[in-house]
C-alpha cells in the first residue's frame, strides 16, 4: 500500500493507465447504450421507457461509489496521513456529484411515464437528492480549504474536509436500504447478492455500460489527480522562484 | 501505542458512536418516514374521515371496474392481509393494471371507501421483454435459443 502512496511512482502508473481507462469506457459505455437504445427489447409494461435504464442505473451506483472512495479515501488521510489520499477524495467528488445529478434527472424523466409523476418525497428519492446536496457542500468545503491555503495535505482545513467525508459516508447505506426500511414509490433493488429480477436481454447491457461507465468514472479520477499534483507542482516552483528572487534583492540592495 | 494508532481508534470509535445515533434516529423515523400506508395500517388505525392520507398497495386481480360515467374507476387495494376500495375520478398512469402496484393520495370518506385524489402506478422489480411475457419459462428458453445466432 505504501508504494503506491508515492506520487512519483503513482504518477507513472496514472500516465498511461487514464487514456486507457478513458477510451475503454468510453467504448464500453457507448457500444451497451447505443445496443440498449436501439436493439435491446422493450419492456412488457414500460415499453421504451425501460431504454433509460441503462444510464439511471449505472449513473446511481457510480453516484453512491463516488462517495464510498471519498469516505474510503478520508479514512486514509485521516489515519495513515497519505497526501495520495487527500488528492484523491478530492478528485472523485465532481464526477460523483454529475453521476449523482444523472441519476436524478434521468429517474424524474422516467417516473413521470412509469409512476405519473416527476417528483415524490419518498425514501429514495429523497436519500438520493440529500447525496447530491453532500457533494455540494464537500466541494465547498474542500474549495474553501484550499483557498485559506491550508488545502495541502495533513493541515487542519483538509483534516475538516476528510472528517465530512467519513461523516457524510452515512448516507450511502441509508439510500441502498431506504426501499427495505421504509414504504416507497421506488421498487427495491432488482440485482441482489447474486440473484436478478432483470430478464438476461437487460441486464448484459446493463452490466456493460454500467463497467463502462465505471472505467470512464476512474479515469476521470486519475486525470482529475494528476491535474491537482501538476498543480501542487507549480504553485511550489512558484513559491520557490519567489523565495529566490526576495533573497537576491535583499543581496543587491 | 504509535499515533497513526491512535487515530485509528479514535476514527473507528467516531463512527461507531456516529452509526448508533443515525440507526436510532432512523429507528425513531420508522413510523413516519414511509411514503404510503398499507392497507393492513388503515385497518388496524383507521384514520378519521375526510383526513388526507396516503395508500399504498397492490391493486386486487378482478378489481378494476369503469363506473357508468366513464371517467371513474372503482377498485380495490390490498396487502395480502387486509383490503381497502378506492374509487378515483381521472387519467389513470400506463402502468396501473391488476396484479401492480399503485399509491393514491385521498381520504377516506363515510361508508369506508378511500376516495383518490391522484393516483400514481409503482413499478415492481422485475423487466422482462414483451415478447416472452406470456411463455412458460421453457418456451421462453426455446425462443431465445431459436433466436440466437450460434
Amino acid at each position: 500500500m505504501h508504494g503506491f502512496a508515492n506520487p512519483a511512482r503513482f504518477l507513472r502508473l496514472a500516465r498511461w493507465m487514464t487514456p486507457l481507462l478513458l477510451v475503454a469506457g468510453l467504448l464500453l459505455a457507448g457500444g451497451a447504450l447505443v445496443y440498449g437504445l436501439f436493439f435491446a427489447p422493450a419492456d412488457r409494461l414500460m415499453g421504451d421507457t425501460v431504454r433509460i435504464l441503462y444510464i439511471h442505473v449505472p449513473a446511481a451506483w457510480l453516484g453512491m461509489g463516488g462517495w464510498t472512495t471519498i469516505a474510503v479515501a478520508s479514512l486514509v488521510e485521516l489515519v495513515w496521513r497519505h497526501p495520495l489520499a487527500t488528492i484523491a477524495a478530492r478528485a472523485a467528488a465532481v464526477p460523483g456529484a454529475v453521476f449523482t445529478a444523472i441519476c436524478l434527472a434521468t429517474g424524474s424523466i422516467w417516473g413521470r411515464p412509469t409512476w405519473g409523476t416527476w417528483w415524490v418525497w419518498d425514501g429514495r428519492l429523497t436519500s438520493m437528492l440529500v447525496l447530491l446536496f453532500l457533494y455540494f457542500a464537500y466541494l465547498a468545503l474542500a474549495n474553501a480549504a484550499q483557498k485559506d491555503g491550508v488545502g495541502a495535505a495533513g493541515t487542519g482545513g483538509s483534516r475538516v474536509t476528510a472528517i465530512f467525508g467519513l461523516v457524510g459516508a452515512i448516507n450511502v447505506p441509508i439510500i441502498n436500504r431506504s426501499v427495505v426500511w421504509w414504504n416507497s414509490l421506488h421498487q427495491p433493488a432488482s440485482i441482489t447478492m447474486g440473484k436478478s429480477a432483470i430478464d438476461p436481454a437487460f441486464l448484459w447491457p446493463l452490466l456493460i455500460a454500467a463497467l463502462g461507465f465505471s472505467l470512464l468514472f476512474g479515469g476521470v479520477v486519475l486525470a482529475r489527480m494528476r491535474a491537482i499534483l501538476a498543480d501542487f507542482q507549480a504553485e511550489a516552483r512558484l513559491r520557490r522562484r519567489a523565495m529566490r528572487s526576495e533573497a537576491l534583492g535583499q543581496v543587491t540592495t | 501505542m504509535k499515533p497513526k494508532h491512535q487515530r485509528l481508534v479514535l476514527v473507528v470509535l467516531a463512527l461507531a458512536v456516529l452509526i448508533g445515533a443515525v440507526l436510532l434516529a432512523i429507528w425513531g423515523l420508522r413510523g413516519q418516514a414511509s411514503y404510503f400506508y398499507v392497507p393492513s395500517d388503515i385497518a388496524s388505525d383507521p384514520p378519521e374521515t375526510g383526513r388526507a392520507v396516503r395508500l399504498g398497495g397492490m391493486v386486487q386481480e378482478g378489481s378494476i371496474q369503469t363506473l357508468p360515467d366513464g371517467v371513474t374507476v372503482a377498485f380495490v387495494v390490498g396487502d395480502g392481509k387486509a383490503t381497502v376500495p378506492v374509487r378515483y375520478t381521472g387519467i389513470t398512469p400506463d402502468l396501473f393494471v391488476e396484479g401492480s402496484g399503485v399509491v393514491a393520495d385521498g381520504r377516506l370518506d363515510a361508508d369506508g371507501t378511500f376516495v383518490a385524489d391522484s393516483l400514481l402506478a409503482k413499478h415492481d422489480e422485475n423487466y422482462m421483454p414483451r415478447e416472452l411475457e406470456d411463455m412458460s419459462k421453457e418456451q421462453a428458453k426455446a425462443v431465445v435459443a431459436e433466436t440466437t445466432a450460434q
